[in-house]
């Protein structure tokens, strides 16, 4: 039996006809992780329990639960940004290399609570500071594509885990592009979903006003039966909006004729690589084929976005990593690592007395006028469409200057400044075969639209089904 | 040397903190601990500042905050919202106190005071050897007080601002394994705490705790917190400077004393450094600008330079607390919830009931007692019991208002009265009747043997048992015979 | 706008080596020259974002929960403890 790119829904269909029991899932996925792994190095914790839970979902009383349990049986792997009680949580970082909280994410507890298993926890860029996952204290992940390249980041680990199948979905945050740019380097589906649709409690913050919480699949639908899982107030995070549950499953198969799809100008400009701009074109095309009508629109302050997010982030950042002092829990402040000093130090500068006016401040308005550039253009089309790397994957140790590096976010960050949601969907490789992806953009709370033309794209164009070559 | 008396005036303002008596605490469901408590058991991810937890605010506490500021007459900002304190210590779980900066709920408010001004001394002569005495100056010192002249005069305190925030956890210091060490105890993190910040009006250590005494009353009649000073509920920090008299200009210093817990504590703190920044100023030198605790032991503040670096707050807008909006109805709604003030109250019970000021400003020091003795004069108007009578009783006969109702109180007062006044000429009868019927007494008496009143006494007492009063009939009987 | 990089580090609570107040100096004054773009957008009369979600007046009732972490869970985190207590270098005490 070869499992290997299995989805949520090919797993559910498996327990559904009997063909597997949870056991033999999780075994299977356990083995592989032990295969891959050690040269992945997507995982950073094994998440002991996974085989008792599994045979507790195996007893025949358990297995009533199928029906109710949308995620009954289905391995999961934790971006390690995610408290989970009783299993070491560690943000990437040796701050907090020994920490075992005592409670979960709310996200996480949703999660188990629909039947998932975790299989442990998942590598980032310490702290979730970073675009190419080089930032974790615990080593680099590599990408299942081609190894010498970096996966992306900060979710390095869950975009890694998900191409490399060793689970068929994970979890993963998303500040200014964390999801959605790693999704693009490894042809993995990473959904960004609209700020305060779920739940951050549990999730160690990085930058609270920009911080959404999302997860990595292999499709879309998958992706939409993640969140209806993960979304909805919980009480505990003041932010998420209470609002009627919806069925993001509802429009996947709708097609997209006549939906009005805009290209940001400012998006597709010559900064674009070459492959980059020939995935993108041909993704346009076949949304005109699938009956989408594509026009050009214009989102004015993009450029201004880094510099915006630079300001509003690392402040936010600086003031987060407060709690980081050793004393209730973790390692001193001298445990930090060179990205966490540098964002802690540029924003408590820009909150200093004297220059809050001229930074922090000014920041805040020129983010109301890249939400209102977004706003505008919602009036006019019913979605975005656009690159989420300027380039494909880089060269491990290729980037060296943080602002360099920082600048690889230039196609992410807008949404996250306004809050607005946006789904990374495989579009295609490179010539040396490293995978790109597109995202879809809507307005607050269009996620069922995004899985709508994200699903057709998918069904269209099925990259997915690539795989990367692993021995 | 040549020291002017009296050359200088004291500045001070006063920023006090106030614990609320909520159910659960400011930002998390964790219940509101007690003293009884033991260490670190009354915490959660939120208030211990552990990774992941985010903050979910108590509507409770920030209406209380409102109440607090509308009775110290405070304008109320329609539209407010939290920020971050951010400064590292070790009693700070979060490394930053979710505060608020830019739009406090409160401000622009005052409080009226009675304080006493000095109408005149008269001058105590001084021998040279008293002088060098210091115990004997004490006595003067005290002699000069008692014969000081004083009239109490109504102040007006400006209030700047009223804030919603949270307090840290506690400190304590010991020594384990030989080493000195500080120790935290985070059970008090994320209680709601109101700071209240006053305007530099006061002008002495006297006037600040009659201004505290007046805000510890109102927080009381609130019904916000038990302000409780052993339980640390009030938390008391003076800023004070001095300058020369006739100056209208703030001194260009201020020395913070910080966390005192008694009024009494800060009136000496005050007086403490009145003393010691005069010495300064007369030498030429401007006290430096810091940072002082209240040692209780010693009787003096002490530096804590060390803990005084330039503060950068770096305050910005909590991201994880919506903005908190309250509407002019909302207001209004807060401030019809708000009962009649201890001042007021004076003022009624003096007009409406006829009762002595001394005794209104006793009756009015707790809510509940204001309350018993209103509820006392409504029953007593039926049995035409006067309201000073009512006073008088309730605090000279000291009575535990928990434990007598106020119907049983005028029932108690009415017995009493009742033994003063029975009717002279009944009394006159009775006592006619029982001359009459014991003419051996009477002559026994006239012979001297002045024991027969109480035989007398009691013969009228059976004829006339409503007679009470042993001094009325005494005085009768003693009247009738001679 | 040259940033005070030791100033900052102490504000920060972060203990620098020499070489890393250097390279920290050069990368974050660049940094800082960057972010400076904005000033060439006009914000005179905007009103500041700071947070995107549009609600307002978010609160719970005043109710507690007897679900609070244990002493032990409590401490759990920290090796230097005493006394159901936690254990931090000595700091002022006015009292002594």
């Amino acid at each position: 039996m070869d499992i290997t790119n299995f989805t949520i829904s090919d797993i559910l269909n498996g327990y559904k006809e009997k063909k597997f029991s949870v056991g033999e899932i999780i075994k299977f996925y356990l083995e592989r992780i032990d295969k891959l792994n050690p040269e992945l190095n997507a995982f950073v914790t094994i998440d002991e329990n996974a085989i008792k839970n599994a045979k507790d979902l195996d007893n025949s009383l358990a297995r009533k639960r199928f029906n109710s349990q949308p995620l009954f049986g289905i391995p999961l792997g934790i971006k390690d940004m995610f408290l989970t009680k009783d299993v070491r949580t560690t943000a990437g970082s040796k701050v907090l290399e020994n920490y075992i909280p005592p409670y979960s994410a709310t996200a996480v507890t949703k999660l188990i609570d629909a039947g998932a298993i975790s299989l442990g926890k998942l590598n980032c860029d310490a702290w979730a500071h970073g675009s190419s996952g080089e930032n974790s204290d615990f080593g680099n992940t590599l990408n299942p594509w081609n190894k010498d390249y970096v996966p992306g980041g900060s979710s390095s680990g869950s975009a890694v885990s998900v191409a490399a199948s060793l689970v068929p979905f994970a979890t993963g945050t998303d500040t200014g592009g964390s999801i959605r740019l790693p999704a693009s380097f490894t042809n993995t589906v990473g959904l960004k979903p609209t700020y305060g649709l779920v739940s951050r409690y549990g999730v160690i913050a990085m930058a609270s006003s920009l911080d959404s919480i999302g997860h990595f699949t292999k499709t879309v639908e998958d992706s939409a039966t993640i969140l209806n899982v993960t979304a909805g107030a919980d009480g505990y995070d003041s932010t998420v909006a209470k609002r009627e549950k919806e069925n993001y499953l509802k429009d996947l198969n709708k097609d997209i004729k006549g939906l009005k799809i805009g290209v940001p100008k400012e998006y597709v400009t010559n900064a674009l690589d070459k492959d980059t701009k020939q995935v993108f074109e041909k993704s346009i095309k076949t949304l005109g084929d699938l009956g989408a009508e594509v026009i050009e629109v214009s989102l004015p302050n993009t450029d201004y976005a880094i510099a915006t997010y630079y300001i509003i982030q690392p402040s936010e950042v600086s003031s987060n990593l407060a709690r980081y002092d050793g004393i209730r829990f973790g390692n001193d402040r001298s445990y930090f690592g060179k990205e966490a000093k540098r964002r802690i130090m540029l924003g408590t500068f820009t909150l200093s007395s004297g220059y809050y006016d001229a930074y922090y401040k000014k920041a805040m308005q020129v983010r109301t006028l890249i939400i209102k550039d977004f706003t505008d253009v919602f009036s006019k089309v019913d979605a975005l469409v656009a690159p989420v790397s300027p380039t494909p994957a880089w060269k491990f140790g290729s980037k060296n200057d943080p602002l360099q590096m920082y600048l690889s976010d230039a196609l992410t960050v807008p949404v996250n400044l306004a809050g607005i949601p946006a789904i990374s969907v495989p579009a295609g490789f490179s010539e040396n075969k490293l995978p790109i992806g597109i995202q879809f953009i809507g307005p607050h709370f269009s996620e069922k639209l995004l899985f709508q033309i994200g699903s057709s794209f998918e069904k269209k164009t099925e990259h997915y089904k690539q795989t990367p070559l692993l021995r | 040397m040549n020291i002017k008396p009296n050359a200088y005036e004291t500045i001070v303002g006063l920023e006090i903190h106030v614990e609320l008596g909520t159910f659960s605490k400011m930002f998390c469901r964790c219940k509101n601990p007690t003293l009884a408590d033991k260490p670190n058991t009354n915490t959660c991810p939120v208030c211990l500042g552990l990774p992941g937890a985010l903050p979910y605010t108590n509507q409770q506490a920030i209406e209380s905050c409102v109440k607090i500021a509308l009775a110290l007459n405070c304008e109320i900002n329609n539209s407010s919202f939290f920020e971050r304190k951010n400064y590292f210590y070790p009693d700070l779980a979060k490394g930053f106190q979710t505060s608020q900066y830019l739009h406090p709920f409160g401000e622009k408010g005052y409080l009226d005071i009675q304080v006493p001004v000095i109408l005149g001394t008269r001058q105590l002569a001084e021998t040279p050897e008293s002088k060098n005495d210091p115990g004997q100056a004490r006595i003067n010192e005290a002699s000069a007080k008692r014969a000081r002249m004083t009239k109490m005069i109504n102040k007006r305190v400006g209030i700047t601002r009223v804030h919603m925030e949270e307090d840290t956890g506690k400190l304590m210091h010991s020594t384990v394994d030989g080493k000195e060490v500080s120790l935290i105890d985070f059970n008090r993190s994320g209680v709601p705490l109101v700071e209240i910040v006053t305007e530099p009006d006061i002008r002495s250590g006297e006037e600040a705790k009659i201004f505290l005494t007046e805000l510890q009353k109102i927080i009381r009649y609130l019904g916000v917190s038990d302000a409780d000073m052993e339980k640390g509920h009030m938390r008391l920090e003076p800023n004070i400077s001095l300058r020369v008299v006739g100056e209208a200009e703030l001194p260009p210093y201020k020395v913070e004393v910080k966390n005192i817990n008694s009024f009494r504590f800060v009136e000496k703190a005050i007086k403490f450094e009145e003393i010691r920044h005069k010495e300064l100023l007369d030498k030429g030198e401007i006290p430096v600008q810091e940072t002082r605790g209240w040692n209780e032991f010693k009787n003096k503040t002490v530096s804590q330079r060390s803990k005084e670096e330039a503060h950068d707050y770096r305050y910005f807008p909590e991201p994880d607390i919506p903005p908190i909006e309250f509407s002019d109805e909302q207001i209004k709604k807060i401030k019809e919830s708000i009962p009649e003030l201890p001042s007021i109250r004076v003022q009624r019970f003096e007009v409406d009931y006829g009762i002595k000021q001394y005794d209104a400003q006793i009756l009015t020091k707790e809510k509940s007692l204001a309350d018993y003795f209103e509820q006392a004069v409504e029953i007593g108007k039926e049995h035409k019991v006067n309201p000073q009578k009512i006073a008088g009783f309730i605090i000279n006969k000291k009575i535990n208002i928990d434990q007598v109702l106020p119907a049983t109180l005028i029932k108690e007062i009415l017995e009493a009265s009742s033994m003063e006044s029975i009717n002279e000429d009944k009394l006159q009868n009775a006592i006619k009747q029982v001359l009459g019927e014991n003419s051996q007494a009477v002559t026994d008496y006239k012979l001297g043997k002045t024991q027969v009143v109480g035989f007398l006494m009691g013969m009228v007492k059976r004829t006339l048992p409503e007679a009470k009063n042993n001094d009325q009939i005494r005085e009768k009987v003693i009247e009738m015979l001679e | 706008m040259k940033i005070d990089v030791k100033k900052i580090a102490k504000l920060s609570k972060l203990t620098l080596t020499a070489s890393e107040e250097k390279e920290f100096g050069g990368q974050l004054n660049n940094i800082v020259e960057y972010i400076e773009k904005l000033n060439a957008i006009d914000t005179k009369g905007i009103e500041p974002t700071a947070q995107v979600t549009g609600l307002k007046n978010v609160t719970r009732n005043d109710n507690y929960t007897d679900d609070m972490l244990t002493q032990e869970q409590a401490l759990s985190g920290d090796k230097n403890v005493h006394n159901g207590l936690f254990v931090v270098d000595k700091l002022v005490d006015t009292n002594k």
